[in-house]
């Protein structure tokens, strides 16, 4: 069913369809892409620097050395709900940096996500995105070889350190967190989870980071609207080639930003909510545009083959429409209409980038960026105010 | 090589290594790595991976095997299941990731060769989803939020099913 039918579908129940939007779920904010603003950088969603990316939202992010004129634009970073912190591959920069110092040596970091972990040193940028600054953000340059890569850090997998593996110039966290890793990184002892290294000549070793030196969301850091953004991308019926959107900056801070009817989502510690599929609760459930997909429990729960070739995906035999609810830990409810398709025939147009009805398995449910196509999706950073409450929280 | 030097903090190898973990304060380990091998292992290598991440332990009898719970200092859970003296499957979740050469052991090396080989031609981040013959991995979430399981699916006792490895 396309999002206009659904619409009439609503329609045709008698509901009040005013002030609800048709971008593909059931309830939401209206899905008007705004592309004007001091506070907006463009997003287009394609197939990425290396040309391979399935369903990627980039956006370009200029860096300076501190305090000077002297800067790169650096394009086709991957917008990561998902995470926090600015990482630009090295291979990607030409800019010359400052290094971060701590006590005993160059400060160096390793980031494990779930595929893989990056690794590389903390060097501190001016960060322009749109027309908004930030000054003295860490950012993490990854995959420079002046600091070997830690046989601890090597233990989360595989290395994201190149093009060919992270399929990006970089990843722009705008996460609900502020600092990638927070207190538990500042502590000393068992319960530091060792992110954060340092390197004098004799080796890296993992060391404390004050909350205040870790690489951090820039948005945080912004002098205005810094209290969250909006990812917005327009309704995808099925397949497309290529997408363009917008990564809007603050929320309610502006004459484009504001709330309107959207539904405040409010979070865990742990960045999650829950999601209520055919009458179970999965309370780690998430948002996150630089997840490719919908990945939700397995072939065995919900009875959608897994491919054969396309590892990692659903290959239902004919295209699935799905239904979940998602719960804030504030109360507040959705449901969420989604579709999942046969990845091995979707892949197969090799001109299309962008897969509304792309799923697979995954631990309760990502809703990756298919979730984004047609919805304006609010992420309130942690601590910050805004007129839908506190951060963090999700709203759409 | 690597099975007969010792790590500290993660972090790096032999003497020198070792003083500077001292100096930092983190004091995790220096345990042999062969010591860590769990996945397959033997169920008093579950005493191992206690003393290798400082936790909690608790372990409980549930049908056909055990659960042994650890918890760390940082928040991660790890439960290992055991069977029949052996370590069948292990899962976890907090907000970060476990050691998971130590946690996978032997099959570690199985479980980085199997994730390289699925960065293949369309690209993108996804979970981790691995099903070799006799390996299954599967990992998902988001920074400060990571849960999976790994198990061996021969050695899964009768009657259990995969999902309960969680």
């Amino acid at each position: 069913m396309t999002a206009i039918q659904k619409c009439l579908v609503v329609a045709a129940a008698g509901l009040s369809m005013l002030g609800v939007g048709c971008g593909g779920s059931s309830s939401g904010s209206k899905s008007v892409i705004t592309t004007t603003g001091q506070n907006v950088a463009a997003i287009a969603v394609n197939a990425g620097p290396d040309g391979s990316y399935v369903n990627g939202a980039f956006v370009s992010v200029t860096v300076c050395a501190p305090s000077s004129s002297t800067c790169q634009t650096v394009p086709d970073i991957l917008v990561d709900t998902g995470s926090s912190g600015l990482r630009i591959l090295s291979s990607a920069l030409t800019v010359s940096l400052p290094q971060q110092n701590g006590s005993s040596g160059p400060v160096a970091e390793c980031l494990p996500f779930v595929s893989g972990f990056t690794w590389g040193a903390v060097q501190t940028a001016d960060v322009q995105i749109g027309s908004e600054n930030a000054s003295g953000v860490p950012i993490q340059v990854i995959g420079e070889t002046t600091f070997p890569v830690p046989n601890g850090c090597r233990s989360n997998g595989q290395s994201l350190d190149t093009l060919q593996a992270l399929g990006a110039n970089g990843l722009l966290g705008v996460g609900e967190f502020a600092a990638d890793c927070g207190p538990a990184c500042a502590a000393t002892g068992g319960g530091n989870p060792g992110l954060y290294y340092q390197c004098p000549s004799a080796g890296c070793v993992v060391a404390a980071e004050a909350v205040a030196d870790q690489v951090v969301n820039p948005v945080a850091l912004f002098a205005t609207d810094n209290n969250g953004v909006i990812v917005e991308l327009p309704t995808v019926n099925g397949s497309a080639g290529t997408l363009s959107g917008s990564l809007v900056f603050g929320i309610g801070t502006q004459s484009n930003n504001a709330l309107g009817n959207a539904t405040v989502y409010t979070v865990d510690d742990f960045g999650n909510f829950t999601t209520t599929y055919k009458g179970q609760n999965y309370p780690g459930s998430f948002i996150d545009s630089g997840s490719n997909g919908y990945f939700f429990l397995d072939s065995a729960t919900t009875g959608i083959p897994n491919c054969t070739n396309a590892t990692g995906f659903y290959c239902p035999t004919s295209t699935q429409n799905l239904t979940a609810t998602n719960q804030g830990t504030n109360g507040a409810s959705g449901t969420v209409n989604f579709s999942v398709g046969n990845a091995e025939t979707l892949f197969l147009n090799l001109n299309d980038s962008v897969f509304g009805d792309l799923g697979g398995p995954g631990q309760d449910f990502d809703w990756g960026l298919p979730f984004f196509y047609g919805r304006n999706v609010f992420v309130a950073i942690e601590g910050k105010s805004t007129p839908g409450g506190t951060g963090p929280y999700w709203a759409y | 090589m690597k099975r007969t030097v010792s790590i500290c903090c993660g972090a790096t190898f032999g003497a020198t290594g070792r003083f500077a973990v001292c100096l930092c304060g983190l004091v995790f380990c220096g345990l042999p790595l062969n010591l860590f091998a769990v996945l397959g292992g033997s169920e008093a290598s579950v005493q191992t991976d206690q003393a290798h991440m400082q936790a909690s332990l608790k372990s409980s009898n549930t049908g056909p095997y055990r659960v042994h719970e650890m918890q760390t200092a940082s928040g991660i859970v790890v439960r290992e299941y055991a069977a029949g003296g052996t370590v069948f499957g292990v899962a976890w979740e907090g907000p970060w990731r476990p050691d998971m050469q130590q946690l996978l052991g032997s099959y570690f090396e199985a479980y980085q060769q199997a994730l390289e080989a699925q960065s293949g031609v369309r690209h993108g981040r996804t979970p981790v989803h691995i099903a070799l013959p006799g390996l299954v991995v599967n990992m998902g979430g988001h920074m400060r939020s990571f849960r999976g399981n790994a198990y061996i699916p021969d050695m899964l006792p009768q009657g259990v099913a995969e999902k309960e490895i969680r």
